[in-house]
């Protein structure tokens, strides 16, 4: 049986604009996707937690608070120590462009700024899962 | 295969990782899974499956939250399985049952599983059981199964866990709702939740009242419990109510004749899902689409078209 891919959804931090992670969220679920959403407020290690528990194939982090260095750093480095495969990770939100390098280097695969259309969301994320 | 082994022992020393992935490979019936089960079973048995069910909007998530926390006061190892639906038109789903639940995350005798039912009708996934019984292999004392959201006759859970509570809300309904069959017939606990908000007296007792007029079922007198989630009211209640029917339904035998069922279900499910597969090696779409054209013609009748196919 084909299985539908498992996507983490979540907002970390004290940012509680959760729009644009419900709307990413219900974009996969017309994908197909089986998406686990966790809300607002979520630390590094619950979200960790999280997409291990529920063995995620995918985490989609939505931040508009300015800390996306802090949380792509933190959450990567215990996704690469502490997840049984490789977990693809991508951000959403606003983010300063000389900033996007950064992320990518701690292990973010892709940013998608305000305005990126859902359907090119959901083909990266088609494209990645075609190459793996 | 050995990466199999490997994998139980690392999910036996309670790698989350390690049981997550055995989870998801029984969830989504990989080849290995057979294997694992087969690996398993013996193990099973151990733990207190408790299921929450109710219709979409009775609290079930906040309130699972809550029993988890009390459960874990009491209990080393505390497991969730929480079931939301899928689309039936792309497949896709929302798994929210976490945004209730998200204190305990990080406590590491808890551990939270979300499920969508991939098309299955009965209020849980097709393969809840079989999750259910590998999270009782690996040694978790009790595992919460939340439903769907239920209507009237979603009752699979009753096939899975050893005690229902079923919950309703103040203003759900009238007596009469209390009588009618299906859901209504499964419970083994009746919890009015959100007792906060006004007329859950007069919930509590038009069950009460209800309950009076026919033969119970059992000699197991259902127990009608208020709780509020948010407020943390009524829990230490749910959780006795829980045990003593755990109690009553083992030294009854109710707990046997209920496993029995669940069992047999479960075999008959998987010899279904066998033949049907032998089956679809041997008639293939091609053959089906002959037949079809033939009995359009009318050459043959639908009968043995039947007969031709298996011939």
């Amino acid at each position: 049986m084909k299985r539908p891919l498992r996507v983490v959804v979540a907002k970390p931090g004290l940012d509680g604009h959760d729009r644009g992670a419900k709307i990413i969220a219900r974009a996969f679920r017309d994908a197909g996707f089986e998406v686990i959403y966790t809300g607002i407020f979520q630390t590094s290690e619950m979200i960790v937690r999280t997409v291990l528990e529920e063995d995620a194939d995918i985490l989609g982090l939505s931040i508009l608070s300015g800390s996306h260095m802090h949380f792509a750093e933190e959450i990567c480095g215990a996704l690469r120590e502490q997840a049984a495969r490789e977990v693809l990770v991508i951000m959403g939100g606003i983010l300063p462009p000389r900033d996007i390098p950064k992320v990518k280097e701690a292990g973010v695969a892709e940013v998608f700024g305000p305005g990126t259309p859902t359907a090119r969301i959901v083909e990266y994320v088609r494209e990645w899962q075609g190459a793996a | 295969m050995t990466g199999n082994i490997d994998l139980l022992a690392r999910a036996r020393e309670g790698q989350i990782a390690a049981v997550a992935r055995l989870l998801s490979i029984v969830e989504n019936e990989e080849p290995e899974a057979a294997e694992i089960v087969r690996a398993t079973h013996p193990d099973t048995g151990h733990a207190t499956v408790v299921g929450i069910t109710g219709p979409p909007g009775a609290g079930k998530s906040s309130l699972v939250s809550t029993l988890t926390a009390a459960f874990r006061a009491r209990y080393p190892r505390v497991a969730v399985v929480a079931v939301d639906p899928s689309s039936p038109f792309t497949g896709g789903a929302i798994l929210g049952d976490r945004i209730r639940m998200r204190e305990r995350f990080l406590d590491e005798g808890v551990f939270i599983r979300s499920m969508a039912n991939r098309g299955n009708s009965g209020g849980l996934a097709r393969t809840t059981k079989r999750v259910v019984n590998l999270l009782d292999a690996l040694g978790f004392d009790i595992i919460l199964v939340e439903t769907v959201g239920v209507g009237q006759e979603e009752i699979e859970v009753v096939r899975v866990v050893e005690t229902v509570c079923l919950l309703t809300i103040p203003g759900m309904g009238d007596d009469i709702q209390a009588i009618k069959s299906g859901i209504m017939e499964i419970a083994d606990v009746l919890v009015v939740n959100k007792a906060d908000r006004p007329g859950a007296d007069r919930a509590v007792k038009d069950f009460a009242q209800m309950m009076t007029l026919g033969t119970p079922r059992l000699d197991w007198k259902i127990p009608i419990v208020k709780t509020s989630a948010t407020e943390g009211t009524g829990i230490d209640d749910l959780v006795a109510a829980i045990e003593s029917h755990g109690k009553w339904a083992r030294a009854s035998g109710d707990a046997r004749r209920r496993s029995l069922d669940a069992m047999r279900k479960e075999v008959e499910t998987l010899l279904r899902e066998r033949i049907l597969r032998e089956l679809a090696e041997r008639v293939t779409d091609d053959h089906l689409d002959r037949a079809a054209a033939r009995v359009a013609d009318r050459e043959v009748d639908p009968y043995a078209a039947v007969e031709e196919l298996l011939a």
